[in-house]
Order: C-alpha cells, then sequence, then structure tokens
C-alpha cells in the first residue's frame, strides 16, 4: 500500500475481514494483516451455524442483527460459502426443557425472530433419525449453516473490491498509538483494530480473551441422513458456564451430506491435542440423541479455540488505554454468526454513525469497571 | 474359467444376481465383473480401489444398505446386495 491507510485490521478471519469489509465500503483506505493466512484459525476450525441465541438480551440482539445481515448479504457472496438454510432444532428430552423451548419461542418472538414449538411426533417427522421419547423442539427456520473459511475469504474479497491490502504471513509484533510494528517496520494510520480473537490478549494487554478448546468430528457422506441444525437445549448450559469442560450434543449437515458432530469445552490453554476421553464423551451424547451416528463413519477429528470471555459477550469497541485502537474479539462460539454485526458496529463506531443496536453491552470498558474485583 | 470344486455363491451387484467364488472379496468380485469405478468423489469424478488394503477408501461401496463399505476388506457372502455409484 503505497497510501497511508486509514486503517489496520490485525487478523483476518471471519471478524477481521467483517471489519474490513465494512470499513472499505464506508470509503476507509483498510490494511488486513495475518500472521498466517485468511480464515485460516479459529474460523476453519468451526461448524458455520449461523444461529440466533439467547444467553443475554444483548447476545440475542448482535446475533439476530447478524442474522439479518447474512440473509441479506448471502445473494451476493459466491456459491462456495455453502450457505444452507436449514434452520435450527432445538432438542427438548424431558418436560422441563419443553418449558423452557416455549419461554425461548416467547424471547425470540420479542426480537421478531420467526420460531415454532414441534410436538414429539412432528419432530420425529422432521428427523427420523432422533430418538424415540424426545419431548419436542423449537424450530428457528431463519438460521441456516455456511462455510467459514470460504465465508471469510468472501468477505476479504469484498473488502479488497473496495480498496483493502491484504498481507499475509504478516505477524504484527505490537501495537502502539496509530501504528502496528511488524518487525522493522513502523506502519502509522488513523485506527487499529485488534480481531485477533484468542490470541487478540497476546497484542493487547488486559484483554479477558482465553482460549476455549473444542472438537468437532466430521462424518462421510450421507445426504438425507438429517435436515436441520441440531442442538439439544442443554447446550445454552454448556456454553454458558465455565467450567472446566463439558459436551453437547450438536449435529449439522453439510451440504455435502457430510455430518459435522460437535460440541466440546475445554480450558486447558493452547493444548491443540485431540482429547480422546473428550470426544468419547462428546460423541456418546450425540449417539445418544442419534443412535443411528453410530452406522456412520468419522473420517477426521480436529480442534479449535474459541475467544472466550468472562461475560459471554464479545469485545467490540474502543480500547481506551490506546489511542485509535479498536477491539473486536472474543466472541466464543458465536464468532461466525456475529462477524457481520460485529463489522457493522465497528465500521459505524469509527465513522461516527449511529448503530443499528446498541453498542454499549460490547463496549471494551467493561473490563475496567470490573478490574481490580477479585 | 470354472473351477471344478470350488463352491460358489449368489449375490446381487447393482440389482442383477451373479454368481461369484465363495471367499472372494467384494471388491474382487466387482473387477472380475469388469466394474472398476466403485464410487463418485465429491466432485463428481469416478473412483476404484487403489490400494486393496483398507487404507485408501476409493472402494466404498453401499453393501446391504449401508453406505461407505470399504469392498476391498469385505468379503461376499450369499445373498449379499451390492450398490456401486451410478457413472452414467
Amino acid at each position: 500500500m503505497s497510501q497511508r491507510p486509514d486503517a489496520v485490521v490485525i487478523g483476518a478471519g471471519i471478524v477481521g475481514a467483517s471489519c474490513a469489509e465494512a470499513l472499505a465500503r464506508a470509503g476507509r483506505r483498510v490494511l488486513i494483516l495475518d500472521s498466517s493466512f485468511a480464515g485460516g484459525g479459529t474460523t476453519a476450525a468451526g461448524m458455520g451455524h449461523l444461529v440466533a441465541m439467547d444467553d443475554s438480551p444483548a447476545q440475542l440482539a448482535l446475533t439476530a442483527y447478524s442474522g439479518k445481515l447474512w440473509t441479506e448479504l448471502v445473494p451476493d457472496l459466491p456459491g462456495n460459502i455453502e450457505y444452507e438454510p436449514c434452520g435450527t432444532l432445538w432438542v427438548a428430552e424431558d418436560e422441563e426443557q419443553l418449558v423452557a423451548v416455549r419461554e425461548k419461542q416467547r424471547t425470540y418472538a420479542e426480537f421478531g425472530i420467526e420460531a415454532e414449538t414441534l410436538s414429539p411426533t412432528q419432530l420425529a417427522e422432521a428427523e427420523p433419525h432422533l430418538r424415540p421419547g424426545l419431548s419436542g423442539a423449537l424450530r428457528v427456520p431463519g438460521d441456516g449453516v455456511i462455510y467459514p473459511p470460504n465465508a471469510a475469504l468472501a468477505l476479504v474479497q469484498r473488502a479488497i473490491a473496495n480498496g483493502a491490502q491484504l498481507r499475509e504471513g504478516t505477524r504484527v509484533d505490537a501495537i502502539g498509538p496509530r501504528e502496528v510494528l511488524v518487525g522493522r517496520e513502523r506502519i502509522s494510520c488513523d485506527c487499529v483494530i485488534n480481531a485477533c480473537g484468542a490470541e487478540a490478549a497476546q497484542l493487547t494487554t488486559g484483554l479477558p480473551i482465553v482460549p476455549r478448546k473444542g472438537h468437532l468430528v466430521i462424518t462421510d457422506r450421507y445426504p438425507g441422513f438429517c435436515h436441520h441444525q441440531l442442538v439439544e437445549l442443554g447446550y445454552l448450559t454448556s456454553a454458558h458456564t465455565m467450567n472446566a469442560e463439558s459436551v453437547a450434543f450438536n449435529v449439522q449437515p453439510r451440504a455435502t451430506g457430510q455430518l459435522l458432530i460437535g460440541s466440546s469445552r475445554e480450558l486447558v490453554g493452547w493444548d491443540g491435542t485431540v482429547n480422546r476421553a473428550i470426544v468419547r464423551r462428546m460423541l456418546d451424547r450425540a449417539l445418544d440423541f442419534m443412535p443411528g451416528l453410530a452406522l456412520t463413519s468419522a473420517i477426521r477429528t480436529w480442534t479449535g479455540f474459541r475467544p472466550a470471555t468472562p461475560d459471554k459477550l464479545p469485545l467490540i469497541g474502543a480500547w481506551e488505554d490506546t489511542p485509535g485502537l479498536w477491539i473486536a474479539a472474543g466472541h466464543e462460539g458465536l464468532g461466525i454468526t456475529t462477524s457481520l454485526g460485529t463489522g457493522q458496529l465497528i465500521a459505524d463506531l469509527i465513522v461516527g454513525a449511529t448503530p443499528a443496536i446498541d453498542p454499549a453491552p460490547f463496549a471494551p470498558a467493561r473490563v475496567h469497571a470490573t478490574a481490580g474485583v477479585s | 474359467m470354472p473351477r471344478g470344486g470350488q463352491s460358489r455363491i449368489s449375490i446381487v451387484i447393482n440389482g442383477d444376481r451373479v454368481e461369484v467364488p465363495a471367499g472372494i472379496t467384494v471388491a474382487a468380485a466387482l473387477f472380475n465383473l469388469g466394474i472398476t469405478a466403485l464410487r463418485m468423489s465429491v466432485s463428481g469424478e469416478p473412483r476404484g480401489p487403489v490400494c486393496a488394503m483398507g487404507v485408501c477408501f476409493e472402494c466404498r461401496v453401499t453393501i446391504d444398505s449401508r453406505p461407505h463399505q470399504r469392498a476391498c476388506l469385505t468379503a461376499a457372502v450369499d445373498g449379499m446386495h451390492i450398490q456401486t455409484a451410478s457413472t452414467s
């Protein structure tokens, strides 16, 4: 880039890609730096579930807003993002969970998200491979699935079409006031966006983001085995509670006919090796809900690191300790969904436009508000 | 090339009933019939056995309604139904 960039986005995962896309669309000269390559980190390890999630009102606001942006954008993205509007089924195991399903339906309705409760019979008809005896499910038809690394690349390409530049294999050593350091190179700019996901705290001391490891298993192709993204209602508990480890039933049909099986959560630092014990627990949980999975062949297992925050909300906004620094990180397991809302929020805040949703719950300053409390 | 004394079994390949020697693998039975494209790749290309010892997974066929079974590791048994991918 011969001209000085207005904005330097660090991290070309899907969140950084979305920030770059939104800023370039707003007319800013954007430079994207990635230590490896675009879409290759946590983005490539994730399921790609576009989901409205209601762990908190702020989370639902951001996921609902992002879902709307995805629906608008998908027609303009290439086919290799493998978008499938399959919807989500939140599966209830017992009457208690069915009560929670009805509450969830009311909550979604308040946010204008369509959802319907399925009876046990309707659930069995919708997904014959689920075990008999389940109590019902909430179907959220607006949810979908994408292939995250290609979606991130598509966003980077759109940014580039609006004048952005991408430098891969470029590790940032430090962020200063309105500048970044890459080895001996000093790149000055108006603003820096730290979109380094689980690694964001390595560049910005004080960010409360830790890696939360997850496993995924992918099977061979079994077209038609299931039709929706299937998630047990207990998933929210698994995601919300910061336990040392937990698993939840979460199965996704891919465009190829393959099945993605999750999910697990562990706090083990940066150890990316496959933990066979937790994979066993995860698969047992999946088999409990879908016994027919036992006859499928798993062809690959991998791990990834979700960028987890203490309050389960991402950090989106200015970082007051460093002039010109903005944070767009800490999206835990929802970064694929919330990338678009995050990018638009960051761009609106930087250019001084009014964001479509209240940015206050995501303000990184809340970290300071709780600092010193132990 | 009939051999005296070797018992034969009857299996169904893509809907056609055929007789094959007892003990033969599914992959060998298919090869003897000139069927070498056993499955289709994701991009729609025909695939057949490469290693014939269970490693390459290129010989997968549907056996008795169970997809993705390795033809090279599966012994044919009387009455077995085998479906290869259509290459037409």
